[in-house]
């Protein structure tokens, strides 16, 4: 494997990884915060338990996501010191910024997790609040990092050197604020409903089981809330491509020509030897339409650019079909959940429903993980879009087949005992909640 | 004097102080993990572990916020520092990973017990293979790490990495900067140094004499070893890190500066012999920072030796105004919930 492909599977492992963890520290405060809002407001003993109960299984993610950030931090300089060199002050601004949203975060988990007997219980609950709006923050700042190398602004270049820059206006460039949104809503979202799943998955066995039944109605209804917002927020993405980063929007969709009223393809496979891409549902004009309102609007196409200049097509359309189609089926299930529960004036316990959530349980980290791989593997072969290229910015050091197969036994290693320890938790919680149901 | 570079550079080097009290201490209690031993052995376990699990995540960020303040307001050295010892932090991010996930583990890893029977719940929790195998993951980690903490720190100091300043090139073979005797000496100082503010502040986090007296008695072996090591590191800075040694020993301030931190170390191994234990928790983090802060300024006004000063590495002056104003506000709003998390588990026990 050569150095290049190492080090870029190392950073794609380690974001893929952590991603997961990040996103929990980021939605699970929310699911706590609402739980013991409920115990605060109506007494009732069930809701302390379930932020208890919670608190537990975020104690583990939380701890396993401060230190593979940790290991990010340090290798955007391990891996990419030609990109640090010429990109860290650029992109200072949100690094210092969640450096300090990540130093509340973990100074206000610290009481949460611990404080239950330490603190008042609304200074208490108040730790949560801020663990959920620091732990927002924190993923808005590192986001617009990324937002930054998909659409680099803020400076100028003079005779191959950076000169000019604005920190305000790197951080505030035009992909910001579509990606931010596009990944706080994917973080609640996903977390969401893994979480409904789980319940879902015990609540299936005892119908009537209070701690269940709580847990799957808070976390189901911020998964459908998420799930309805979501498609409003990959439009405003899409339109924002359309605009500013073409060639990664035709990556997505399988646009190898540049036309007047493109299709919307579902499915299908870019061949990139034939510059074509078959066997896909075409809707006619509706990516135009999508996208600029208009059913006869130019899209460019991948022809456009040199082939040395696309991103590897079939990687990005297939990881992008796929993310749709996750968020798609979530909401379906958030829909069905909503009108269930309103026609029925009660939770939506049938058995099919149940089993439906259970198997969404993993549907919104896939949709993650691939959102992820369209935005990384759709902006190659560039590491800041039209201005560095990947293979520049990698360190010269040997043999980093060595660190990537290191960090990846290392993290599998860490995912089975994270799985062990989060279902022997569950285990426990449904022994809880029985002898809770008996009180 | 006052440039922006110059601040930044001190707000990092309180930081590196900072972490090293904190987190350091951290890994210096799982160092003493490894060590628990007689019949009070699961005690200072136990006493280790509650001390540490609420703070260690918040101690943990002041390295995130070193690593952040480098390759923001000096990234040629970030860059330089990242290729060049490669090996070493890579080591360290393992060990970092590897002491927090076990710490987690250690606490959950047990056996679903009844909630009716909390008592033989703890006492599995101690004794079960589970807790002794995280044990042993934890404890390695949280000595590997602040090693190759110190290996990194010794390796800057011996000013051979070597940065073409025009095209920021590092001429390095990914070893030999840090593969030496002097950056391995601070590694163990470093180790030592966490050692010493474990035990000490051990000391405060009990009110049971016999495990206080088993903390002190560690504790005044720390401080021992760290007046070994720190002679150690002297000596062999004449070969290993002759830019320090001349700032460590060349002036008057300098020879001032020694006979502070050789005065606040003695009286605060004074204060651990005669039990004075709150004196002694408050000597320690004085000596550990003054020797901290004489490396600093001793490194001055290299950043890397020899090419990379503070004034030719930095930043332009427009992220560096703007990173000392997030700076600033962001020590308005952490410092106190710092000081607030460390009142609500530190404060004086009520039991």
């Amino acid at each position: 494997m050569e150095d290049l492909l190492a080090a870029r599977a190392q950073m794609a492992m380690s974001l893929a990884f952590h991603i997961i963890f990040a996103s929990v520290g980021m939605a699970m405060p929310l699911l706590m915060v609402i739980a013991e809002a409920l115990w605060l407001k109506t007494g009732a003993k069930v809701y302390l338990l379930l932020a208890k109960q919670w608190a537990k299984g975020t104690a583990i993610l939380f701890a396993v996501g401060a230190v593979s950030g940790t290991v990010l931090s340090f290798e955007l300089g391990l891996l990419w010191p030609g990109f640090m060199n010429y990109a860290g002050p650029i992109i200072g601004m949100p690094f210092s910024l969640e450096g300090l949203a990540f130093f509340l975060e973990a100074i206000f988990l610290g009481i949460y997790l611990y404080g239950w007997e330490r603190v008042q219980r609304y200074a208490h609950w108040f730790a949560g609040v801020m663990v959920l709006i620091s732990g927002t923050l924190s993923g808005i700042f590192v986001v617009t990092a990324n937002a930054w190398m998909n659409t680099p602004t803020g400076f100028s270049i003079a005779n191959g050197t950076v000169t000019d820059i604005n920190p305000v206006a790197a951080m505030l460039n035009p992909s910001s604020f579509s990606q931010c949104l596009h990944m706080c809503l994917a973080a609640f979202l996903a977390v969401a409903f893994a979480t409904a799943g789980i319940h879902a998955y015990y609540l299936r066995r005892d119908r009537s089981n209070i701690f269940h039944r709580k847990a799957f109605a808070i976390a189901l209804t911020v998964g459908s809330v998420m799930a309805l917002l979501q498609p409003i927020s990959g439009d405003i993405s899409a339109k924002r491509l359309a605009k500013h980063q073409p060639i990664k929007l035709a990556a997505m969709e399988g646009q190898w020509e540049t036309v007047h009223g493109a299709p919307l393809r579902i499915g299908g496979i870019p061949f990139e030897e034939f510059e074509e891409t078959r066997y896909a549902i075409e809707i006619p004009k509706a990516l135009s339409f999508l996208v600029h309102a208009d059913f006869n609007a130019k899209i460019m196409g991948l022809k456009e650019i040199p082939k040395e200049n696309r991103p590897p097509v079939a990687i990005v359309h297939i990881a992008f079909q796929l993310m749709v189609a996750c968020g798609i089926v979530l909401l379906v299930a958030g829909c069905l959940g909503g009108w269930l529960a309103w026609r029925r004036k009660s939770l939506p316990i049938e058995g099919w429903y149940l089993r439906f959530v259970t198997l969404c349980t993993p549907l919104g980290f896939i949709a993650i993980e691939a959102g992820w791989t369209v935005t990384e593997v759709g902006r190659q072969p560039w590491v800041i879009y039209n201005i560095m290229r990947t293979a520049d910015a990698v360190t010269p050091m040997p043999h980093l087949i060595v660190p990537f197969l290191s960090f990846t036994v290392l993290y599998i290693f860490l995912s089975i005992i994270v799985i062990i320890l989060l279902r022997r938790l569950f285990r426990s919680t449904l022994a809880k909640a029985v002898s809770a149901g008996k009180i | 004097m006052f440039e922006f570079e110059f601040c930044i550079a001190g707000v990092m080097l309180i930081s590196l102080i900072l972490y090293v009290l904190t987190g350091g201490a951290d890994f210096g209690g799982g160092i003493w993990d490894v060590f628990a031993t007689g019949a009070r052995a699961n005690a200072q376990r136990k006493l280790i572990t509650e001390a540490i699990a609420p703070i260690w995540e918040a101690n943990h960020v002041w390295l995130i916020v070193i690593v952040v303040l480098l390759f923001v307001a000096f990234p040629p050295a970030f860059a330089a520092i990242s290729t060049a010892l490669h090996i070493p932090l890579t080591l360290m991010l393992i060990g970092i990973v590897l002491r927090g996930s076990a710490f987690v583990f250690r606490t959950y890893d047990v056996k679903e017990a009844g909630e009716h029977e909390p008592d033989r719940n703890e006492e599995r929790e101690q004794s079960g293979p589970a807790y002794r195998r995280w044990s042993r993951v934890f404890a390695g980690a949280s000595i590997i790490t602040p090693i190759m903490l110190g290996v990194t720190l010794g390796a800057v100091a011996t000013g051979t990495i070597h940065v073409n300043v025009e095209n920021g090139q590092v001429d390095t073979d990914f070893v030999s900067s840090w593969l030496a005797p002097f950056p391995f000496a601070i590694g163990f100082f470093t180790l030592t140094l966490c050692a010493l503010l474990a035990a000490v502040y051990l000391t405060l986090e009990t009110e049971d004499s016999a495990l206080q007296e088993d903390f002190r008695r560690r504790a005044l072996i720390a401080a021992g070893s760290v007046g070994v090591m720190a002679w150690l590191s002297f000596m062999l800075s004449a070969e290993g890190a002759p830019t320090i040694r001349r700032g460590l020993s060349s002036s008057t301030w300098a020879i001032c500066f020694h006979i502070i931190t050789g005065t606040v170390s003695v009286t605060g191994m004074w204060a651990i012999w005669k039990r004075r234990f709150r004196l002694a928790s408050a000597l320690v983090p004085i000596q550990v920072g003054l020797i901290i802060f004489g490396w600093g300024v001793a490194q001055y006004p290299y950043l890397v030796a020899p090419a990379l000063t503070f004034s030719n590495s930095a930043a332009p002056a427009v992220v560096l105004r703007l990173l000392l104003i997030i700076v600033g506000v962001g020590a308005v709003i952490v410092l106190p919930a710092f000081y607030y998390l460390y009142v609500v588990f530190k404060g004086r026990r009520r039991t």
